[in-house]
């Protein structure tokens, strides 16, 4: 297994989910803003706040893949 | 061809007594100076409240920032916390802003000294970025959590320890072992997010401007822009969550 190969499927399976979550955040965030539009800011901060979470599990194997491809 | 130069860690330009200062750490005294320049302009060009105000003075633009963003933390927590929270709340965005957005400037990055590093001479950049470096988000993480806890017991007294040993039940006592855990990977998942987020970002930059110099670089610029706000943001708004998750009396949770 060369190093790039496995650099490279890191990263890959490790966005995947990650995105997926990030989706079903935003779609289910927009179907509550659409039942109850007055509530916009309070669903948008949480929103934000859903998606960090989300990410940062995308950005710790990209890390990791850069920590192996660098080092 | 130039060589393309990443380094997952600062490289450290000269030391002081034993201990290395690195690159990154120059850049943070950069964004130190250039906040205390801030103030010092804003303080002596001040007009006071009784004079005629000037309009889109320098002032009002200081002023605008700071209400606006006071609004929104008083959005989350509430008018009587969000006077106690905000200088913190308000230094980590502003300081992680400013930090993210100066990786981008020219000169950051590519100015630098030709320096042996481990028997064969290599580029060291002179500056770079300050939040790229695992150290200074560590510190920063650390902060954070640390505040959290200390604001904890000071609104709590010593019941905001039930949080973490809670002997009423025994699902309450699992929880609160997973609460005293999350706590530390609490810290690393700030650290690893801000640097994840700002080092990929470089590492992006670079490789594009190695690839395709002209024009290519301009969307990833902006992106990187944006990434650089909404990380600050994240960082900022994460913190003040858990402040206040730490500071509701159990009476008032619901």
């Amino acid at each position: 297994m060369d190093t790039n190969f496995v650099v490279g499927l890191t990263i890959a399976i490790g966005g995947m989910g990650p995105a997926l979550a990030i989706g079903l955040i935003v779609g289910r965030a927009l179907e509550a803003l659409g039942r109850n539009p007055e509530a916009a800011g309070k669903i948008q901060t949480n929103m934000i706040l859903g998606i960090a979470f989300a990410e940062a599990i995308a950005i710790y194997s990209l890390v990791v893949a850069l920590i192996i491809k660098f080092t | 061809m130039s060589q393309l130069h990443i380094s997952i860690s600062a490289e450290p330009i000269f030391s002081l007594g034993g201990f290395n200062i690195t690159n990154s750490m120059l850049t943070s005294v950069l964004v130190t100076v250039l906040f205390i320049l801030l103030i010092l302009i804003v303080s002596k060009t001040t007009r006071k409240s009784t004079k005629p105000p000037k309009k889109y003075s320098f002032q009002s633009i200081v002023e605008f920032t700071i209400e606006s963003f006071y609004e929104f933390v008083k959005g989350v927590v509430g008018p009587v916390k969000a006077r106690v929270f905000f200088p913190l709340i308000a230094t980590l965005f502003f300081y992680i802003l400013v930090a993210n957005w100066m990786g981008l400037l020219p000169g950051i990055g590519s100015i630098g000294l030709i320096k042996p590093v481990e028997a064969e001479s290599t580029f060291v950049p002179l500056f770079r970025g300050a939040t790229a470096d695992i150290n200074t988000t560590l510190a920063l993480a650390v902060i954070s959590m640390v505040m959290v806890q200390f604001y904890g017991f000071r609104y709590l007294g010593l019941h905001y320890l039930t949080k973490f040993f809670n002997f009423k039940s025994v699902m309450g006592f699992f929880i609160g072992i997973l609460e005293l855990f999350s706590e530390f990977s609490k810290i690393i998942s700030f650290t690893f997010r801000l640097f994840g987020n700002i080092f990929a970002g470089e590492v992006l930059l670079s490789v594009i401007a190695f690839l395709v110099p002209i024009f290519a670089p301009l969307p990833f610029l902006g992106l990187e822009v944006f990434v650089g706000v909404i990380q600050a943001l994240v960082f900022a708004m994460l913190t003040l969550v858990f402040i206040n998750m730490a500071t509701i009396s159990h009476e008032e949770e619901y």
